[in-house]
């Protein structure tokens, strides 16, 4: 099981209060070397810890920023001036707040598409794999409420595009018809719409913690998966978390506060969008709409349909397919490392999401490569659903995979004798 | 044959049932303050109408007028693009099909929301396929009537309750 060795303190204190309240023992079997983890985990298991690293950096400096901030429509905007301008270390703190929701995205798509690549979301982790859906669901909303708060151009008319959406419902009876103004608390996007996102933006972030708890439990059932994707068969299979991992850990997260103070210092407004530095007119829609580079992929494929709600449909669908995959991937082997073909249409797959991200950031109407971006956008569509629906039943299920190793001990002592 | 038992047995099922439902009960009737204060509070709802004067508007000329919290679009339309819209009346490409007279109360005068019907931008006046309105979001064109001709948008702009109060002045909502 995950936890083979037991918290036994010698201090008469610790041992006092474990005996009460078994709370250090509870820490030392989830991240310290009561845990044991697979020997091989390589860089890419950096980023659950990365990912929750992020929740925390948020979480912190969102608490000092309401401190600032005003969640009135004529003082927004001005506050987040003043929290620039004027708080001591508010550009400090602003800054790692509103880049620190792009690293958090980023964190966590290195992790879901590790995840991807080395079958987590497999038999006995499909429980595991919701609950980082779940997260991944809370992380969109409480991030789009979040850039509403600014009060800027974009923050008005994504908080209006992104409530429209809903208006695709308006069909069903009883609830359809004011679905919108109930979000807003109006008939447009004003007064009320900004304090219950404010409200919700600080209180969605404390169920994010609720449920990164859970998808942690979860975790130390079957304990983490590894680069071979094989079960861990026994102690010569394992290291404790303390100090092995953590050590590993602990040098990713120090490159990792590089690449991300690399955007605090030097460069802070570049994942932003100049038009957000024009306070909301709810008279004008700027020119050239577009939502935060973490949901481009999703915008785009919103677009492709030329119907409002199948597009709507299509968008969200494209996130509550990822509930489907323990069972639309049919593999009995984890790891792609041992499936060719599936590693081959994985990458496919990645580079077809960047892609898509990229259409988002354009018009429709652009021409790229001698055709529409549209019909560019609507092939890349294609692909991310036939990813799911079409190429991984089929391909899990029929590819030939290559021998997998007895044991990840055997594996990786092969590998040194080899090096 | 009933026993005792069964008798008590019953009615202690009775019991659970009637708890549990006045439980259900209680619980919906707390959750719906929560739910509706969600809903436009009085004072939105309140805002309800305003009056435009329509004489600082020259013939050709558009106007954008704020109505709670959406704009509002007023074209003083030219006898071409009167006729323009009325031929286009039973054009097949009319997405959510609608005549121009049921559309404006004088022709001359042109006058709803602002808000396209595909995810609520502004539409940009005097732009797009149908010399009307063109939404840059995600490119919805309108024709000089405000329908929907091309485009994700499902339906036309739509035509809000207004009166002429005299010749000059309309009170919208």
């Amino acid at each position: 099981m995950a936890s083979e060795k037991k918290f036994e303190p010698t201090n008469p204190t610790l041992k006092w209060v474990e005996d009460r309240l078994p709370i250090m023992g509870l820490i030392y079997s989830s991240l310290g070397a009561g845990y044991s983890a697979p020997r091989n985990l390589n860089y890419w298991w950096n980023f659950g810890v990365l990912a929750g690293f992020m929740m925390m950096v948020q979480i912190i400096t969102g608490i000092v920023l309401a401190m600032h901030y005003v969640p009135n429509i004529e003082l927004a905007f001005d506050s987040v001036q003043h929290i620039r301008r004027d708080v001591n270390y508010g550009w400090l703190i602003q800054a790692i707040h509103a880049n620190g929701a792009s690293m958090f995205f980023i964190v966590v798509y290195v992790h879901i598409l590790r995840g991807f690549y080395f079958g987590s979301y497999k038999s006995p982790r499909e429980i595991l794999w919701f609950l980082g859906i779940i997260i991944y669901l809370i992380m969109m909303a409480t991030g789009f409420m979040g850039y509403v708060l600014p009060w800027g151009q974009m923050s008005f008319w994504g908080a209006k595009v992104i409530t429209s959406l809903f208006s695709a419902f308006d069909f069903i009876p009883f609830i359809g018809g004011g679905i919108v103004e109930w979000l807003r608390g109006g008939f447009s996007v004003g007064q009320p719409t900004l304090n219950r996102f404010y409200s919700l933006h600080y209180l969605l972030p404390f169920v994010l913690v609720g449920v990164v708890i859970l998808h942690v439990w979860a975790l130390h059932i079957p304990g983490s998966t590894n680069p071979l994707g094989i079960d861990a068969k026994g102690p010569y299979d394992k290291i404790p978390f303390h100090p092995y991992y953590t050590a590993k850990d602990a040098f990713g997260l120090g490159v990792f506060i590089i690449f991300f103070a690399g955007f605090v210092f030097y460069m802070p407004d570049f994942l932003g969008h100049p038009d957000n530095y024009i306070k909301a007119n709810p008279l004008v829609t700027p020119e050239h709409i577009v939502p935060e580079w973490y949901y481009l992929p999703f915008y785009a494929i919103l677009r492709v349909i030329p119907d409002k709600l199948m597009g709507v449909v299509a968008m969200f669908s494209s996130i509550l397919i990822l509930f489907a995959m323990p069972w639309l991937d049919g593999a009995r082997i984890r790891s792609m490392q041992f499936r060719p073909l599936s590693k081959f249409f994985f990458w496919i797959f990645v580079v077809n999401g960047l892609f898509l991200g990229f259409l988002g950031q354009k018009p429709t109407t652009d021409i790229m490569m001698g055709v529409e971006a549209l019909l560019l956008a609507q092939l890349s569509t294609a692909y991310y659903f036939g990813y799911f629906i079409v190429i991984m039943p089929l391909v899990s299920r029929m590819e030939t995979t290559k021998p997998v190793p007895t044991s990840i001990a055997a594996a990786v002592l092969d590998a040194n004798k080899k090096g | 044959m009933t026993t005792h038992d069964d008798v008590v047995e019953e009615r202690r099922n009775f019991l659970y049932i009637a708890t549990t439902a006045a439980g259900a009960v209680a619980a919906g009737a707390a959750v719906w303050p929560l739910v509706d204060q969600m809903n436009p509070s009085k004072d939105v709802l309140a805002l309800s109408s305003i009056d435009v004067d329509l004489s600082a508007i020259a013939v050709g000329q558009s106007a954008v007028f704020l109505w709670r919290g959406n704009p509002v679009f007023v074209r003083h339309r030219t006898a071409e693009e009167i006729t323009e819209a009325q031929a286009d009346d039973n054009s097949e490409d009319l997405i959510d099909p609608e005549i121009d007279a049921d559309r404006v109360q004088k022709p001359e005068w042109l006058i709803m929301s602002g808000v396209c019907t595909h995810l609520g931008c502004v539409p940009l006046d005097q732009k797009g396929d149908f010399g009307g309105w063109y939404c840059p979001c995600h490119g919805s064109h309108y024709d000089i009537s405000g329908r929907i001709r091309k485009g994700p948008a499902p339906t036309n702009l739509p035509v809000m309750d207004y009166v002429f109060l005299d010749d000059t002045t309309v009170k919208i909502g």
